[in-house]
């Protein structure tokens, strides 16, 4: 259970790290998966190839279908490609690489499950036992006795031990020994070219357009914060305007008098928190007071995203919510990480500054 | 569990650790690789060196591939390599030794490959059992012909064949072949062991010390350069963002009364320092095309390795020196 928690802990302490943890779940699942499965055989020469080629090639796909349904920039790579332009020109590259670093994480679960099956052999086998060449395994004078028909059912019977009934005209063992060795070859071949493309990318990629990979890496990190810190300031905002919202029902039922009490005592006693408090939900609802105006702000996220460039701010009051430095939160709060620095200090801050850092 | 953390812990201390980390995992995998793969000698006479061959050599270059793609120095070095010069000169000591150090690291699971094989011995049985003699296991074939007796021998390796009725023929066999193939993989432990001894004692007669920890020191600078400034687009990618958004929801407002929701005064006692805090920390990059001019420049124009600020520097170095001593 330790050894559990402390391999959770230490894959959710970065968003890159996490998802490689699921890259490497999702591959073990899959070579687990082929353990668990019960491979067999129809031995029947019209659906042979059909399954086992169907049991080499179908659950890759589920596999890659599924990982990209685990990963979470999926989404935002769609809503990068769908915007309207706005104000901010779309970059092709951005698009572009995110799509290539998602495919790549994916792919390595069918990868492990295609090498697996070709390791094993028993799909090669059960696929390819009817294409054998008789004469090479079988005892050539009964051979000739038979018709092509019964050879071919013969042949496929190979893969099933149990149903296979004429040892006498053909070695079984040394026939599927045979196709189980091409299937390894080919399993083997199968891993050296992916590693070998995967080396290629990877290695030889800075001999061309290094400094445009900084900007698209640096570009697409980018839209994946913004979009975090959006919804982060989103919601933050959702919950100030429910505490004003609700604030303000009950002090419009209390009624006038009661109110007014409220307010003198409070006055004298904590006047002060209660400014506080007051002027840190204005801030935190940073001028947005209404559902129009909230839906407005929401529209126009999407279809007219602001572009790359920060006004300069101004010394004498602009708004300088959210820029709090370490998670202090002392003297003046507010902004729209006011609650989750308050919660969590320091985790925020470490989990972007390793973001980067892949071993 | 302790133990377990405190390895963790040494092993991630520095970046050259995580490399030898990372290579002797790859070294155990490639041994848990080789045990649990099935070998199935095809026993046949025209393919049984083939397939024999093809797994005692083709997986070592899979683990080679591996071994360079998952070391994080292998970036460095190909970034320091291909850089334009720019105010930085280039010093091609550095990349060999980075080279060097990378190509040791990534040579390892490879070599425990083969050497697991050649101890193991399957499979040079596989490949070489047609080239033994007959009658050197004292077994009688004479009435055999050359093609029966190669056919015969091909399917040593294979128990289940019922060729083998009389087993003592087949293990005898296996046992000469296994013989030679565990004493070829003792003498090439040996001898890269030899190899190894022999350079850690003599290469220092023949190296200049000095400048060998230099080029050490250079190394992992630029590793650690890289790292940071790795960090460092990180945290302002953050900021960037955060002031973004925030501008954003800032330039929504109808109401321009509610720019200003406190009085100035109180919001620039309780914030300049924050504003200050938060201009430096975005170096005043807040355009698109600043950041981009910026990490062009820092890709075609490395700065220079300033030596005037080098109190600091030379005392780094100092520290480096005494504890390689």
């Amino acid at each position: 259970m330790d050894k559990f928690r402390m391999m959770f802990q230490f894959l959710q302490s970065n968003q890159e790290s996490f998802m490689n943890g699921i890259c490497g779940i999702m591959a073990l699942a899959s070579a687990q998966l082929y353990s668990a499965f019960e491979f067999s055989c129809p031995c029947i020469p019209e659906y042979n190839y059909a399954y086992g080629i169907g049991l080499l090639v179908i659950p890759p796909i589920w596999f890659f279908l599924l990982g990209f349904v685990l990963n979470n920039n999926v989404s935002m790579l769609a809503e990068e490609w769908k915007r309207p332009t706005g104000k901010r020109v779309k970059d092709p590259t951005i698009l572009r690489y995110m799509f290539v670093s998602i495919t790549q994480r994916s792919l390595i679960a069918p990868m492990v499950w295609i090498s697996v099956t070709l390791m094993d052999g028993k799909s090669f086998l059960c696929a390819f036992s009817v294409n054998l060449d008789i004469r090479q395994f079988g005892n050539s004078t009964l051979i000739e006795g038979m018709t092509e028909v019964e050879i071919v059912k013969l042949l496929a019977k190979i893969p099933c031990k149990n149903i296979f009934d004429q040892p006498e005209v053909i070695s079984r063992e040394a026939a599927s020994r045979y196709i189980k060795c091409i299937s390894q070859a080919f399993g083997w071949v199968f891993l050296l070219m992916m590693t070998f493309a995967a080396f290629m990318i990877r290695a030889i990629r800075p001999c061309f357009t290094q400094a445009a990979f900084l900007k698209t890496k640096y570009w697409s990190h980018y839209v994946e914060i913004e979009r975090k810190l959006f919804d982060e300031t989103c919601k933050e905002h959702a919950k100030t305007f429910a505490k004003v919202c609700i604030q303000q029902y009950f002090e419009s039922i209390r009624g006038d008098m009661s109110s007014f009490h409220k307010h003198r005592s409070s006055k004298d006693d904590s006047d002060h928190d209660d400014d506080d408090d007051k002027k840190s939900d204005e801030d935190k609802l940073l001028g947005i007071r209404d559902q129009d105006d909230m839906n407005k702000v929401l529209w126009n996220w999407h279809t007219c995203k602001p572009p790359l460039a920060l006004r300069k701010e101004q010394p004498d009051g602009e708004s300088h919510e959210g820029l709090i430095p370490n998670g202090d939160v002392h003297g003046v709060s507010g902004g729209p990480n006011g609650y989750a620095n308050g919660h969590a200090p320091d985790l925020p801050k470490r989990e972007w500054a390793v973001y980067y850092s892949k071993v | 569990m302790d133990r377990l953390k405190l390895v963790l812990q040494y092993f991630q201390s520095n970046s050259e650790s995580i490399s030898n980390g990372i290579c002797i995992v790859l070294a155990l995998i490639s041994v848990k690789l080789y045990t649990s793969f099935d070998f199935n000698c095809p026993c046949i006479p025209q393919y049984n060196k083939l397939y024999a061959l093809g797994v005692m050599f083709v997986p070592p270059l899979i683990f080679f591939f591996l071994g360079i793609l998952v070391n994080r120095h292998t970036g460095v070095m190909m970034e320091e390599w291909l850089r334009p010069i720019g105010k930085r000169s280039k010093n091609p000591a550095i990349v060999k030794y980075m080279f060097s150090a990378m190509m040791q690291r990534a040579l390892l699971a490879p070599m425990v490959w083969i050497l697991v094989t050649l101890l193991d011995g399957k499979i040079f049985i596989c490949a070489f059992s047609m080239s033994v003699d007959p009658n050197l296991v004292h077994y009688n074939i004479l009435t055999w012909t050359q093609t029966q007796t190669l056919v015969l021998m091909a399917k040593v390796p294979c128990k289940e064949d019922m060729i083998f009725r009389n087993s003592t023929f087949r293990k005898a066999v296996s046992r000469y072949v296994r013989c030679y193939s565990q004493a070829i993989g003792w003498s090439i432990l040996l001898f890269f062991i030899l190899l190894g001894a022999l350079g850690r004692l003599i290469k220092p007669c023949f190296d200049d010390h000095a400048t060998n920890l230099q080029t050490r020191y250079w190394s992992n600078y630029l590793d650690i350069e890289q790292k940071l400034f790795d960090e460092t687009c990180v945290l302002h990618c953050r900021d960037f963002a955060r002031k973004c958004v925030v501008q954003f929801f800032e330039g929504m407002r109808e109401d321009t009364v509610l720019r200003l929701p406190l009085s100035p005064e109180v919001r620039y006692r309780g914030e300049e320092d924050m504003v200050d805090q938060e201009e430096e920390r975005l170096h005043g990059i807040t355009k698109q095309e600043q950041m981009d001019q910026l990490l062009q420049t820092w890709f075609q124009c490395k700065p220079e390795l300033d030596k005037s600020c080098s109190s600091e520097y030379l005392n780094m170095l100092g520290f480096r020196l005494a504890s390689f001593a």
